[in-house]
């Protein structure tokens, strides 16, 4: 599996002066203004905000599927001009090519490389055997669960040996038990790989219980509030989130969300609206209660 | 979101099948509870065709007349003697036969022009802008009344027929072929870029297969609209074909074979798109339930 494995530490992720906006009949639409971001080799960084705040517009343009309104988007110093396969990415809704059969979707981005078939075999085999899907190889996606189907996609990203992995809200059509061991399977692969990680979720004890590092938005139009080191030991244990550390680290990440999250939803919040919250706004306006 | 199966997230744990082999009596038994929805369609598919056999009898052995009159109508008994006498016949052999290569060129063509065609439309603007508005302006003649033009255009009268097929399954198989490419999910586009895919690979690997589906339903309707085309051409400009049969049987008075006809032509419609059918899940094993 020596093909597979990175070889010197690399993966450098930087977006400078970032901003994106999307046209509109109404006008462009502002989605993310003056973002720097950037992450080292090897680390891992989640991203957080508020739904809308253009988190997904930041990865997308990191993976080169959008242009920068202004400023740039490096990888190792050079300019993404377009989607590679040196950047692997993983969907919310697994994206798994529904002909293909397990096997067939991890082998895809070795024979776009040009491998041949008996060695990108062998290869697809390994990595199904670490994500403990080899029982599965010749089953086709539709048959597998939705945890299974993201453990393919994962494997299927990193099959071509990409300098970073980007995924956008992986595990968020997942339900939580099977959440957790996706998240420990994602860990173990990214130690072994010693890949870059840009990971997008709104689930903040996720993003704490996964990073080196948590950038967290702003409403939109979207601009990094705030970056928090998780200073927490490796190996991470499910234990861990009891920790006074992890629930300190918690708690700020929430506020600075919360804040975030009113913001964006602004004044359409009706008191229907807030049944969920669990805040009872009994005739005071949003702003009387916080 | 189902709940993930508890062999998926435990790990690669198959199900292990009973070492031995249980009595045959269990066996028929699961078989039968197994596939007691299919026996039971298939008991109900019987009885309605013997009926409908009965019905058919008894309203032409009884001459019935309400509106409708069965004075002349063929009787299934003596739709059956023609039927025995017509498979040792070698000119209702020829008939049959030449309405099949008809069919199998004029769908032949016309599958191996709008498939390609459909796709490349729905990948390349360009081609869509050009092509679409004759399409649409042409889309809804009926084939039958292409004939005349049909017989001008062409040499013989052979190839007119054939074109006359052509045309009727062109269509839906272009529009339907257009349909799935414009369903293609963008997210599985950029699944394959990001895993270095290029023009050509996106298009073989993702636009087409993931348009099969529709493809197949246009074939599938295609072979319809063909079978309906290449009868209507041959009833008013053939000298063979099943479609030909069945008029001649008319003119001259041979009511038996009016309704030999009308059967035969049911089941090589039948018979062509069950063959369609056979081949599309050939063609894609994952849609397999
Ligand atoms: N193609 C588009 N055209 C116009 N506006 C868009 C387009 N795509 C996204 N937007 C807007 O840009 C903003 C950012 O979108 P984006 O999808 O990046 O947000 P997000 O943070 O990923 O949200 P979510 O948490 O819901 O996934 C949103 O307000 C959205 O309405
Ligand atoms: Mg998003």
């Amino acid at each position: 599996m020596s093909e597979i494995v990175a070889k010197a530490p690399q993966g450098h992720i930087e977006v400078r002066n970032f901003s994106l906006s999307y046209d509109s009949i109404e006008g462009p639409v502002q989605a993310v203004t003056e973002t720097q971001i950037h992450v080292k080799p090897g680390e891992f960084v989640s991203i957080v905000g508020p739904s809308g705040c253009g988190k997904s517009t930041l990865l997308n343009a990191v993976a080169g599927f959008l242009k920068p309104t202004t400023g740039i988007v490096t990888v190792d110093g050079e300019k993404v001009n377009g989607p590679s396969a040196e950047r692997g990415m993983v969907f919310q809704q697994y994206s798994l090519f529904p002909w293909k059969t397990v096997r067939e979707n991890v082998e895809f981005g070795l024979k776009m490389r040009g491998m041949p078939r008996s060695q990108r075999e062998r290869a697809a085999r390994t990595l199904l055997g670490l994500a403990g899907l080899e029982a599965f190889e010749k089953h086709y996606p539709e048959k597998l669960s939705g945890g299974m189907k993201q453990r393919v996609g994962i494997v299927r990203a990193l099959a071509t040996g990409p300098k970073v992995l980007l995924l956008d809200e992986p595990f968020g059509a997942l339900d939580a038990q099977t959440r957790v061991i996706m998240q420990q399977i994602l860990t173990n692969m990214w130690q072994r790989l010693k890949i870059s990680v840009l990971f997008v979720t709104h689930d903040i004890d996720e993003a704490i219980f996964l990073s080196d590092r948590v950038y967290c938005m702003t409403a939109r139009p979207g601009s990094i509030k705030a970056e928090i080191p998780i200073p927490l030991e490796r190996p991470r244990q499910q234990s861990m989130m009891m920790s006074s550390e992890f629930l300190a680290l918690r708690r700020g990440l929430m506020s600075l969300i919360r804040e975030e999250s009113i913001k964006a939803m602004g004044g359409e919040i009706t008191d229907l609206g807030m049944q969920g919250l669990n805040i009872q706004l009994h005739g005071a306006s949003l702003a009387d209660v916080i | 979101m189902p709940a993930a199966d508890a062999i998926g997230e435990a790990g690669p744990v198959p199900a292990t099948p009973p070492a031995t082999s249980p009595a045959f009596g269990t066996l028929a038994l699961r078989w039968y509870r197994l596939n007691r929805g299919g026996l039971r369609a298939t008991a109900i598919g019987i009885i309605s065709l013997i009926v409908f056999l009965l019905a058919w009898h008894l309203l032409t052995t009884y001459r019935v007349v309400f509106f409708v009159r069965f004075t002349n109508v063929p009787s299934p008994l003596a739709v059956y003697a023609s039927f025995t006498k017509a498979i040792h016949d070698p000119k209702f052999l020829l008939h049959v036969l030449l309405s099949c290569r008809r069919i199998f060129f004029g769908f032949s063509l016309a599958a191996i022009v709008a498939v390609p065609l459909g796709l490349i439309m729905g990948r390349f603007k360009l081609v869509h802008e050009i092509i679409f508005p004759v399409a649409e302006v042409l889309r809804p003649i009926p084939a039958i009344a292409w004939v005349p033009m049909a017989i001008m255009l062409w040499p013989t009268n052979e190839q007119s027929i054939v074109y006359i097929t052509f045309l009727g399954s062109f269509f839906p198989i272009l529009v339907n072929t257009l349909h799935g490419m414009s369903l293609v999910d963008p997210v599985l586009v950029r699944a394959a870029q990001c895993l270095g895919a290029r023009e050509r690979s996106i298009f073989r690997d993702v636009y087409f297969p993931a348009s099969l589906p529709h493809i197949f339903t246009g074939l599938t309707v295609g072979m319809g609209v063909a079978w309906v085309s290449l009868i209507a051409a041959e009833m008013i400009s053939g000298q063979y074909g099943i479609g030909y049969f069945t008029w001649e049987a008319y003119s001259l008075v041979q009511y038996a074979d009016i309704a030999l006809g009308m059967i035969a032509i049911g089941v090589l419609g039948l018979g062509s798109s069950m063959l369609i059918r056979g081949a599309g899940q050939l063609v894609m094993p994952w849609r397999l339930k």
